[in-house]
């Protein structure tokens, strides 16, 4: 396919890798943001090309993963009502909350739907006006759009029996929180490029200056990866620290204007636990007050105990770049993509899941 | 469901209530919303995330790019 198969030459993946040794004097942390980007560098074995002085560490950008078991269980308990329909994306399913899966729920007789499309969710509504239909939206700013158009189509078009549970997570506080503790753990960024081409840019530069840390806005091919690698190592060595967009092909500066505006229109940031990271400002996105109609948690305010995780699940610290999935005692035993113990087990995205597919255990 | 995938966008298939498109990957084509990319049009390659185009591809950008990292020694 054009824009993916030429991008994994490699002949010039190994040069990239070449010039990237050459370039390092010392070692570099250098923490790679997106899921997308883990499941790739793992995929394709970028990790074992580097030089030893470069460590990748994989960072929250899973949204499946940081979404807390307390929200999966608001989802759980909205399912259960007969007139709902519960719409997600397909790899919220089996992520595990604290008693059961949505999986779960679905085999119990709960109307539980994937839908590829936001879209799909709102012309379910439109088509059965009896009865609830509930999108649950996680996600970063990537598809934040989708889920921003289609509330604004619902208002627009009053489609009364549609909401959501907006789950949306931002990346820029993340990276502040991640960048906040007293002990520093990553020298430099891989900026996940599809959140940059709705956002843009101009979020990063004060983190950058703040935090003296080198930004890279990098693709998801391996020659993306290596070359946003090569970029940040000689940032590094050079000791600059700055925004730079190695993935020019779908990010402009100013990001995606109408998908952002989107955004801004129907949602405001508010602060919000992330899975392994606690508690961030401003991290989260929520429906404005004009909007707010359409939250499926006020609209069926449902009763949820307290959430509580698999004790042995070390998820959290895999998701900050402390922990590797092979770290985790219960990584291939307990704990298999059959049998999931955490949701960076179960998405396609997470850690967990790409080591366990391609550096598998035995 | 995160992850962006590139496709060509062949047809314009409505303009109301919003601008869609069919999208077509490799071997499969789709539905697609095109509304916040409302400069591209059929030829154009448009990143897709889960349903929405964010982003149209610079093909030329992509060219310069990739014939810089193709010369590495
Ligand atoms: S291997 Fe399973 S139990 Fe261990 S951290 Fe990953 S998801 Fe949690």
């Amino acid at each position: 396919m054009r824009f993916v198969d030429e991008w994994r030459d490699p002949e010039a993946a190994r040069g990239l890798a070449r010039r990237i040794a050459e370039r390092v004097t010392r070692p570099w942390r250098i923490m790679e943001v997106c899921g997308g980007q883990t499941h790739a560098l793992v995929r394709f074995g970028i990790d074992r090309l580097l030089p030893e002085a470069v460590t990748l560490l994989h960072g929250p950008g899973c949204p499946v993963c940081v979404t807390p078991t307390a929200t999966l269980d608001a989802a759980l308990a909205i399912a259960r009502r007969p007139e709902v329909v519960l719409c997600t994306y397909g790899d919220m399913l089996r992520v595990p909350g604290t008693e059961r899966t949505l999986a779960d729920a679905k085999t119990a007789g709960a109307d539980v739907r994937i839908v590829y499309s936001t879209l799909d969710a709102l012309a379910l509504a439109e088509s059965l006006p009896d009865r609830e239909v509930v999108f649950l939206a996680v996600g970063f700013e990537t598809t934040a759009p989708g889920v921003a158009i289609a509330v604004a189509q619902a208002e627009i078009r009053k489609i009364v029996n549609f909401s959501a549970i907006v789950a949306h997570v931002r990346v820029p506080p993340a990276l502040e929180a991640i960048l906040a503790g007293p002990e520093r753990v990553v020298d430099g960024f891989l900026a996940a490029g599809h959140v940059c081409a709705v956002m843009g840019t101009a979020e990063y530069a004060p983190i950058a200056a703040r935090h003296r840390v080198p930004i890279v806005v990098t693709g998801f091919e391996p020659l993306d990866l290596l070359d946003g690698i090569l970029a940040c190592v000689t940032q590094l060595e050079e000791g600059r620290h700055e925004v730079e967009n190695r993935y020019a092909r779908a990010v402009r500066d100013e990001g995606n204007r109408a998908a952002r505006e989107a955004v801004l229109r129907v949602f405001e940031p508010v602060d919000r636990t992330w899975r392994g990271l606690g508690d961030i400002p401003h991290s989260g996105l929520a429906l404005r007050a004009a909007y707010r109609r359409f939250d499926a948690l006020e609209r069926f305010a449902p009763q949820v105990g307290a959430s509580r995780d698999a004790p042995e699940c070390i998820a959290g610290a895999v998701l900050v770049g402390k922990a590797r999935p092979t770290d985790c005692p219960a990584f291939g035993k307990a704990c298999t993509p059959d049998h999931p113990l955490g949701a960076t087990m179960v998405s396609s995205e997470g850690a967990c899941a790409a080591y366990h597919r391609y550096r598998s255990v035995g | 469901m995160c992850l962006g995938i590139p496709g060509r966008i062949e047809a314009i298939t409505a303009t109301e209530p919003l601008r869609m498109g069919r999208v077509r990957f490799g071997g499969i084509a789709k539905e697609v919303c095109l509304a916040t990319v409302p400069e591209a049009g059929i030829g154009d390659w448009v990143v897709v995330h889960a349903g929405f185009a964010i982003s149209v591809v610079d093909e030329a950008a992509a060219a310069e790019v990739l014939s810089w990292l193709r010369e590495s020694p």
